[in-house]
């Protein structure tokens, strides 16, 4: 894929690659130093136009329809639609009324599923990661294995898994049921309350490959001089890994907790592969809740009402977090 | 793969420290792999194999899954949308990352930092926050100029390429500042522009962290699914709104859809394992800074 840029480059440097005088004759308008202060500006320019045009403008937009009674009829002409003051918002808030009752419950099993997902994904991602830092046999076979499921394309693990916790047909009803006898008939997997766990389960198989990545990729960056310095005075492996590794970990770690959070937290795929457009009640993750009452119902306003919401929660917890954990990180350098 | 040099450890290790290690990983690889074992032996599996309670061996070996799925659901026609879309997103992504992260590695200006801090921070965007008004917008735009962006591969691949700018600037951008800045002056004294220097001699230097940003864009383009399942109608359907529509449903071959999936999964699997070490090694650079 890389090799076109060479070729390309040699052909693009050619006519002007020879003495700069010959460079000055072609294009003398521009002043040479002009175009020195411009240049960072040319190569940002399309990185700049597209984040504009797929991320920043379209966010504004989004804040501009919330406060707009935005409905199917008037999607082709949106800017005639009724604007509706905060009333998109209000209805969201109310707590009581079925919206945002609704609303608010998809909100706690989203937080309830995220901090389980991430808690375990980090656990597992960090055990794996310091059990693996020194070398045995079959470890770089075990390294691939164990980065597999970041590999498979999202949907295909996801429909493996669905397929795993069907109720007649599946391996998880097999092994509990037919196999260990742990329950007396073959419990849904895929709606009612289980549909939580099913989630947790395939969400965490999916993330902790990442945790290890860069958890391994942060155990590089440790000075050995600084294990052998605990060994010589007398510290043992439990030991070396508590003073040490963890320590030292905690930048890596600072930035793969928050990324990890707003993966799992804004995660539609996983949800959107296993129960299609409608999530059981106990598992109706907040951005396939906003989709659905967007797209089912096709209330855009409200739908961005709710998603502006998301956004401002969000916010406000990585200023929190990133506050609170890097002053902790300075004082433990100061 | 044997890149990163393994740490022989300074002390003998105690036992409880192996067999915790042993107990753990076996665990580990027993919850990575079941799925992928799943995967493998029911695409191999007869229609009756899948249909009854599940069986760990499968009564008999056929490769019919793998013959039919491609006329159970127009899985070529998905695929080559899918390639489609994901080879353009990759390059462009790549190429308008290479200049991003060149100016910010190699100029010092005034708004650098707002810029990567502006570029990095739509990470976190909630992917639902933005799609209601792209959706809205692609529609408009196709309305008043007729560019069709709403339902085509065009509006997929400028959306997906933005998807994977922001990490891919940032490691590149690690990947360019490790390359001495001593190369590129040279380059210059010897005739070549600033874009002589870049390609001349950065993005040599750099292939390592190109090819890495490679395999992420493309593996972030051949998986995703809320926009694409938004945004796309039947011609231009990929193979993640394909295959999930099909899986959903309420009579499912799923030893056809397990076949499909290892189908889709082994290029971007073997890839990412083939390059895998340039993809640690770039989140190293990544992590340094």
């Amino acid at each position: 894929m890389t090799a076109t840029a060479p070729p390309r480059s040699a052909s693009e440097a050619g006519p002007d690659s020879g003495k700069s005088a010959g460079r000055g004759r072609l294009r003398p308008r521009i002043p040479q130093r002009l175009r020195n202060i411009a240049l960072p500006y040319l190569l940002l320019l399309p990185a700049l136009a597209l984040e504009l045009l797929i991320h920043i403008v379209p966010m504004v937009f989004g804040i501009l329809i919330s406060f707009k009674s935005l409905t199917l009829f008037y999607i082709r002409h949106w800017s005639s639609a009724p604007w509706a003051g905060f009333d998109n918002y209000k209805i969201a808030v109310k707590i009581h009324q079925p919206i945002g009752q609704a609303l608010l419950h998809s909100f706690w099993v989203t937080i309830a599923f995220t901090v389980l997902s991430v808690g375990l994904s980090w656990l597992i991602g960090t055990a794996a990661a310091i059990l693996m830092q020194d070398t045995f046999r079959g470890r770089a076979l075990l390294r691939a294995i164990f980065l597999v499921p970041y590999a498979l394309p999202v949907y295909a693990a996801v429909i493996t898994w669905t397929f795993m916790f069907q109720q007649n047909t599946g391996l998880v009803n097999h092994v509990l049921h037919d196999q260990l006898h742990v329950t007396s008939d073959k419990p849904f997997w895929l709606i009612g309350g289980n549909s939580f766990w099913a989630l947790v389960i395939v969400s965490v198989w999916k993330s902790w490959p990442f945790a290890f990545l860069a958890l391994m990729a942060g155990l590089q960056n440790i000075p050995r001089e600084l294990y052998e310095a605990a060994a010589m005075d007398g510290a043992g492996v439990w030991q070396q890994i508590r003073k040490i590794t963890m320590p030292s970990l905690r930048p890596v770690n600072q930035v793969l907790v928050l990324v990890l959070f707003l993966w799992t937290f804004n995660d539609f795929n996983t949800p959107y592969v296993m129960f299609g457009q409608s999530a059981p009640h106990q598992a109706d993750l907040i951005s396939i809740h906003i989709y659905q009452s967007s797209f089912i119902t096709w209330n855009f306003g409200s739908g961005s009402a709710m998603s502006v919401l998301l956004l401002l929660f969000l916010l406000l917890v990585t200023a929190v977090y990133l506050l609170i954990t890097s002053r902790r990180r300075g004082d433990a350098d100061a | 793969m044997p890149r990163i040099p393994a740490q022989p450890s300074p002390m003998a290790q105690p036992r409880s420290f192996v067999w915790t290690r042993r107990v753990v990983l076996t665990l580990l690889l027993i919850f990575v792999l079941v799925p992928v074992y799943v995967m493998l032996s029911s695409s191999l599996k007869n229609l009756q194999d899948v249909q009854g309670s599940f069986r760990w061996i499968p009564s008999g070996l056929t490769v019919k899954p793998y013959v039919d799925i491609w006329k159970t659901i127009p899985l070529a026609h998905y695929f080559m949308n899918s390639l489609i879309v994901s080879v353009s997103a990759t390059l462009f992504s790549v190429a308008v990352a290479i200049f991003a992260s060149y100016g910010v590695s190699r100029y010092r200006f005034p708004g650098r930092r707002l810029f990567t801090v502006t570029v990095l921070s739509t990470q976190m965007f909630p992917g639902i926050l933005f799609l209601l008004p792209l959706y809205l917008i692609f529609v408009n735009i196709g309305n008043s100029t007729g560019i069709t962006l709403n339902g085509s591969r065009l509006g997929l691949i400028i959306t997906y390429l933005t998807f994977s700018l922001p990490f891919s600037i940032w490691m590149l951008v690690g990947y360019f500042d490790s390359i001495p800045r001593d190369l590129d002056e040279a380059a210059k004294v010897d005739g070549c522009g600033p874009m002589g220097a870049l390609f001349r001699v950065v993005v040599p230097a750099a292939v390592p962290g190109i090819v890495a940003v490679c395999v992420y864009a493309f593996m972030t383009a051949w998986g995703e699914v809320l926009f694409a399942s938004v945004m796309t109608n039947e011609s231009t359907r990929t193979l993640a709104v394909g295959l999930r529509e099909y899986a959903t449903q309420n009579d499912v071959y799923w030893n056809q859809v397990m076949a499909a999936s290892l189908v889709v999964s082994v290029p971007v699997v073997a890839g990412f394992l083939l390059l895998q070490r340039y993809l640690v090694a770039g989140l190293t650079a990544g992590a340094v800074k």
